[in-house]
């Protein structure tokens, strides 16, 4: 180990503080949550710092509350937040359908924790379709992001909000339990900042426009919701083009890929690198954007000749297996390692389960 | 280089604060370092426990199944993850209120009494501070000196009396190792 002191700007941040004093550094003015652990951290430290930084927090009286004053705010015009866990997020998602259908930016975190139901309060991925798939009613979509570190969750949350004002849309930070409750030496740099279009639509006073701002998720007449589904489309196209992400490590050429985000993405990082020291050609393909997922680069790496496998490994019975699936096309053999209820996947059954699909498909 | 090390005791032992002392120190360094606390419900009355990285390269897994050190804080910890620790590693046993051995012969055993240096030094809290000395001294991992340097920016004011006492617990651990 290095013995001299180097001098480094890094500083130790817990997982969910660290994610709250980002959204203050990128402008968050308003917080509105209800608690439930493994987020508390993120409210507890918003009640200190948001009116430090003039901002306002309010411990609602429930999620579904916390996430109609997110619309309220938005609406207005400002930057606002809410987080929960499992639960308390699905409480959210009749106001997050809301917030799509009035074009409204947000952010919504997801310390993600065992279910179904009340469940357990350790970590896992179990919202993902929920996440992906748009949780609550209407053909909509929500930019979800997958931070896998600290690091990362720091500055996933720095441009959530650009991308949320850039397309009126909620952006959610799926986090686990283990994201929101680790210690990790960050970085704080400066995220660059997105050219944004004026918020000429928000209800924030008339200011001399000969019309009144309005904001609303009723369209009561079919071909007027029809024509506003479409533009919704288009919006979603546009997302999918432009903000599709991902990360690899020697995912070309390699004999069996990983496919994994979040927390496991780490731990099945680790068991590549043990199968690479064994001599096995192994990658990892890491989504940071869960929707968009990036199909198309899968795609790419999935035609590869020298791949024999794919390995999804996910804190649920496989939910991103499915996106997977669909992404290949049945042009290799996609194999799942799922540990669920709170259980976290370890490097070693990673990697045995990984050895034992190559011996199997050979 | 690599560490993987559990640290586990009763909740109000100081075993969280003995993890993130280390991985402070270990930012502190320059080096790479996770904290992954147990929330789980048994912290309550029962045994708590932290999964500390520390490495010179960048941390892939924070959560590991096969320690390299373990430090038991209680009877309960070493019961749980005696059998997981690494061969050729090292145990760190407070042999105040543990009076098992080791029973592994392919594992280190150290035996820091670190309640009743702490009685003596006047002062129970510092009991995880003994400890941490202990670990610095047998593992090298960290100097002792960033430990010293963070406690001088930890306790300010009324609390600088509290660095002394710090300090004398530290190297009371480290001295665990000489004899």
């Amino acid at each position: 180990m290095k013995k001299e002191m180097i001098t480094v700007a890094k500083e130790l941040w817990k997982g969910n503080e660290a994610i709250a004093e980002a959204a203050v550094r990128a402008g968050c003015k308003c917080f509105f949550g209800y608690p439930i652990t493994p987020q508390n951290e993120i409210p507890e430290y918003m009640s200190m710092r948001l009116p430090q930084a003039g901002g306002v927090f309010v411990q609602s009286e429930s999620e579904l509350a916390a996430i109609n004053m997110v619309y309220g705010a938005a609406a207005s015009g400002v930057r606002a937040m809410t987080s929960s866990s499992s639960p308390g997020v699905s409480l959210k998602q009749e106001g997050i359908s809301a917030m799509c259908s009035g074009e409204l930016p947000g952010v919504i975190v997801n310390m993600m924790r065992g279910g179904p139901g009340l469940g357990t309060i350790q970590p896992s991925q179990c919202d993902y379709f929920q996440a992906t798939r748009g949780g609550g009613n209407g053909d909509y979509r929500t930019i979800v992001l997958a931070p896998c570190d600290i690091q990362e969750a720091v500055d996933m949350t720095q441009e959530a909000f650009d991308l949320a004002d850039l397309y009126r849309t909620p952006v959610v930070i799926l986090g686990d339990g283990m994201i929101g409750q680790m210690m990790e030496p960050i970085e704080w740099h400066d995220i660059p900042k997105r050219e944004l279009p004026p918020k000429d639509w928000a209800a924030s006073g008339r200011k001399g426009r000969d019309h009144s701002n309005f904001v609303t998720s009723l369209r009561i007449d079919a071909a007027d919701c029809e024509q506003f589904n479409r533009s919704l489309e288009q919006k979603y196209k546009t997302i999918a083009e432009k903000e599709t992400r991902w990360a690899e490590k020697d995912a070309e050429g390699c004999q069996i890929l990983v496919v994994a985000y979040g927390t496991p993405s780490r731990i099945a990082l680790s068991a590549v690198e043990e199968l690479e020291q064994k001599g096995i050609k192994a990658g990892l393909f890491r989504p940071q954007t869960v929707w968009p997922f990036p199909s198309a680069r899968l795609a790419e790496l999935a035609a590869q000749d020298s791949l024999k496998a794919i390995l999804v490994v996910e804190m649920s019975l496989g939910q991103m297996l499915e996106d997977v699936q669909l992404a290949v096309k049945g042009v290799k053999p996609v194999r799942f390692h799922g540990r669920v209820g709170g259980m976290v996947p370890s490097v070693e059954d990673i990697a045995a389960e990984a050895e034992k699909i190559l011996q199997e498909v050979q | 280089m690599k560490k993987q090390i559990t640290i586990s005791g009763f909740g109000g032992q100081g075993v969280m604060s003995i993890g993130k002392s280390l991985v402070e120190a270990a930012v502190a360094e320059g080096l790479h370092a996770t904290w992954v606390p147990s929330y789980g419900p048994e912290m309550r009355g029962g045994t708590a426990n932290c999964e500390v990285v520390l490495s010179d390269a960048p941390v892939g897994s924070p959560v590991f199944t096969y320690p390299t050190e373990l430090i038991a804080m209680n009877l309960p910890s070493l019961h749980k993850f005696e059998d997981k620790v690494q061969s050729g590693g090292i145990i760190f046993v407070n042999s105040s209120i543990i009076e098992q051995k080791v029973t592994r012969t392919d594992v280190k055993a150290v035996y820091v009494p670190c309640d009743t240096i702490a009685d003596e030094l006047g002062n129970k809290k510092v009991s995880n501070m003994v400890m941490l000395g202990a670990y610095i001294a047998a593992t090298g991992a960290l100097q002792q000196q960033t430990i010293q340097q963070m406690l001088v920016h930890m306790f300010t004011g009324p609390k600088a009396k509290l660095v002394d006492l710090n300090m004398q617990a530290l190297e009371r651990g480290a001295q665990c190792l000489k004899g």
